[in-house]
C-alpha cells in the first residue's frame, strides 16, 4: 500500500511556478528521499501535505485520506520535522515534549512513557537544561522526537541533515535509521551521500515535477551508464589510446573514460590486446546518485 | 478542552520564565506605592521650594493633600503601566510567527482559535492582577493615610479604566492576528488609541470613545456622573468582544 500519494499538485507563488504537476507515490515502509536543488520546491511540497499550504491543483492522499487544506485532520498519521526547528527556547526538552504530548491528546501515564522512551532514543535522556542552550544537533534530535510522540505512520522531515556536522548527521541518520520498522519516513535533502546510506526509494525533484522516482536500487540499474574506465600503467599507452580512439576523455593522469556507443567494449580491449598495453584498470562504471542528480537537472 | 489547558499553562509558563510576570509585578508595585508616595510628598517639596518661589512671586500658604490627590496620581501613572504592559507584549503572536514555533503544534491538530483564546486568557489575567494589585496597594495607603470617601465613583472609574485596558490588549490581539511583525503591531495599536482620543475631542464624539473610560479625574471630582460614561462603556464592550471574534476569524486564516 502507498502511504502517501500526489498526483498532479501544483503550486504557484506569483508568477513563480514552483509545483507543475508533481507525481509522487510512497510506498508503506520506505525510507523515502526527496532530492532536489535548494528551491526546488521540496519545502514547498511537504507544507502541502501537511495542510499548511494551499494547493493550485492536484490531489494528495495520506494514508487513503485526502488532504484538505486548513483542516488537520491527515496530520494525525504525520510526525512533521521542519528544515529548521524551533522550539520553545523557555521549556526543557522534557517539558516540551510533555507538552506535545498534551496538544496531541495523548493519554497522561502514556504521554510519560512515551517521552522518556523517545528522549532515550534521541539521546537527550539526561539533558536537564533549557532549549535556549540547545545546539542545532540537539534541536534536530529533539525535533524527531517531537514528531515521533504520536506513532505517525509517516515521517515527514525537512533536510534534516543539510545544516549538521558530520557527527550530529550521523546521529540523525542512525535515528531514521531506527525507526525504519514504525514507520514511513520521507526526507528531503540534496545531500546525496546520506540517501545512498538509507534511503530505500528516491524521487528527483526538478522544475516542479519528480524527474525520476522508485527504488533507489531499480533506478541504478535502469540509469546504469555505458560508460568504461580504463587506467594504464604507461603514459604513452594513454596517448596512443587518445590518438586512436579521439572520443575518449582524459579525467586524471593514465586515466581515460570511454561511451560504449562511441567505441565498443571490444573493439578497445582488442586494440588494447594487441598492443600488449599493461592497463592496471578498466571498469565499467556504477551510476552515482550524483550523475543521476546532473542529469536530472541538466533537461 | 486539554490542549487548551495545556496552551494556556504553556503562555502562563512563558510569561513567568521570559521574567514578564517579575517586571510587570515590580512596574504596577511601584506605581501602586508612587501615587500616594507623591500625594504625600507634595507639601513637604512646595515647603523646601517655597523660598525660591516666593522670589517668583508665588506664596506658598498651608498645602493640605487628600487621597483626591492620590487618585489623581493613579490616573496620570496607569496609562505609563499600560504603554509599558502593551510593549511588553506586543510580540505575543509575533514572535511566534518568526520563530515558526506555532507550525508544529498546528501540524499536531491544535485548533487554531486555542492560540488566540490562549494568549488572550493569558493578557487578560496579567493585566487584571497588576492592575488591580496597582489599585490595591493605593486604596491601602489611600486608606491608612487620609479618607477614600472623598473621591466620588471611586469603584465605577477605576472598573472603567480597567475595561479601557482589556480593550485596548482586544487591539492588540486583533492586529497580532493581522500584522506579522512587532513594529507592526505597535504602530497600529498605538495609532488606534490615538485615533479613538483625537476622536474624544470632538465634543458629538466624546462619549462614544473608549478612550473616554480613561478620564477618571473628571468622575473622582464628580463633574461627571456615571450615566455620561454609560453609552462609552458599552461601545467598548461590544469592540472588546467584536475585535476577539474577528482575532480568531483572520487568524484562521492566516498563512503561517
Amino acid at each position: 500500500m502507498d502511504m502517501l500519494r500526489i498526483t498532479g499538485l501544483q503550486k504557484r507563488f506569483g508568477d513563480k511556478e514552483v509545483l507543475r504537476g508533481l507525481n509522487l507515490l510512497v510506498p508503506e515502509h520506505s525510507i523515502f528521499g526527496f532530492i532536489g536543488k535548494n528551491g526546488s520546491g521540496k519545502t514547498t511540497t511537504m507544507k502541502t501535505i501537511l495542510g499548511l499550504l494551499k494547493a493550485d491543483a492536484g490531489e494528495i492522499i495520506v494514508n487513503g485520506e485526502k488532504v484538505v487544506y486548513g483542516q488537520t485532520a491527515t496530520n494525525r498519521y504525520i510526525g512533521y520535522l521542519p528544515d529548521v526547528p524551533e522550539f520553545y527556547p523557555f521549556m526543557t526538552a522534557p517539558e516540551y515534549l510533555r507538552f506535545c504530548g498534551e496538544i496531541s491528546g495523548i493519554k497522561r501515564t502514556e504521554n510519560e512513557k512515551r517521552c522518556k522512551e523517545l528522549l532515550e532514543l534521541v539521546g537527550l535522556g539526561d539533558e536537564k537544561h533549557r532549549i535556549k542552550g540547545f545546539s542545532r544537533g540537539m534541536k534536530q534530535r529533539l525535533g524527531i522526537a517531537q514528531a515521533l510522540l504520536h506513532h505517525p505512520k509517516l515521517l515527514i522531515c525537512d533536510e534534516p541533515t543539510s545544516a549538521l556536522d558530520p557527527v550530529g548527521r550521523k546521529e540523525i541518520l542512525d535515528i531514521l535509521l531506527a525507526v525504519k520498522e514504525q514507520t514511513t519516513i520521507i526526507f528531503s535533502t540534496h545531500i546525496l551521500s546520506d540517501v545512498e546510506r538509507i534511503c530505500t526509494d528516491v524521487a528527483f525533484l526538478d522544475n516542479g515535477v519528480a524527474g525520476i522516482q522508485g527504488k533507489l536500487s531499480d533506478i541504478k540499474t535502469r540509469y546504469r551508464s555505458e560508460e568504461y574506465q580504463l587506467e594504464t600503467e604507461n603514459d604513452t599507452d594513454m596517448i596512443i589510446l587518445m590518438q586512436t580512439f579521439p572520443g575518449m576523455k582524459q579525467i586524471g593522469r593514465n586515466k581515460i573514460t570511454f561511451c560504449e556507443s562511441d567505441y565498443t567494449v571490444f573493439e578497445v580491449l582488442r586494440f588494447v590486446s594487441d598492443r600488449h598495453m599493461a592497463i592496471l584498470k578498466f571498469e565499467r562504471l556504477e551510476p552515482t546518485l550524483e550523475s543521476l542528480f546532473m542529469e536530472v537537472t541538466r533537461k | 478542552m486539554k490542549s487548551l489547558i495545556a496552551f494556556i499553562k504553556k503562555e502562563v509558563l512563558e510569561q513567568i520564565r521570559s521574567g514578564r510576570v517579575m517586571i510587570l509585578g515590580i512596574l504596577f508595585v511601584l506605581f501602586g506605592i508612587m501615587n500616594p508616595a507623591v500625594a504625600k510628598l507634595t507639601p513637604w517639596l512646595l515647603e523646601a521650594m517655597a523660598d525660591s518661589l516666593a522670589e517668583t512671586g508665588m506664596i506658598v500658604t498651608d498645602v493640605t493633600v487628600s487621597a483626591m490627590d492620590s487618585w489623581v496620581q493613579f490616573f496620570k501613572n496607569i496609562p505609563m503601566a499600560l504603554i509599558a504592559f502593551v510593549l511588553l507584549e506586543s510580540s505575543i503572536f509575533t514572535r511566534e510567527y518568526q520563530t515558526g514555533t506555532l507550525v508544529l503544534f498546528l501540524t499536531k491538530g491544535l485548533e487554531r482559535y486555542k492560540v488566540v483564546v490562549s494568549k488572550t486568557v493569558a493578557l487578560t489575567v496579567l493585566w487584571t492582577l497588576g492592575y488591580w494589585l496597582c489599585f490595591g496597594i493605593t486604596y491601602g495607603y489611600n486608606a491608612y493615610f487620609w479618607d477614600n470617601s472623598v473621591a466620588h465613583n471611586l469603584m465605577f472609574s477605576v472598573v472603567c479604566w480597567w475595561l479601557f485596558g482589556l480593550w485596548v490588549i482586544a487591539l492588540l490581539i486583533l492586529i497580532s492576528a493581522i500584522a506579522n511583525s512587532n513594529t507592526g503591531v505597535l504602530t497600529v495599536t498605538g495609532g488606534v488609541v490615538l485615533a479613538s482620543y483625537l476622536l474624544g475631542f470632538l465634543p458629538k464624539l466624546k462619549e462614544y470613545v473608549p478612550t473616554m473610560l480613561a478620564d477618571g479625574n473628571t468622575l473622582i471630582y464628580g463633574t461627571a456622573g456615571k450615566e455620561n460614561y454609560m453609552v462609552s462603556l458599552a461601545v467598548t464592550v461590544v469592540v472588546s468582544i467584536v475585535c476577539f471574534v474577528i482575532s480568531i476569524l483572520i487568524f484562521n486564516r492566516k498563512q503561517l
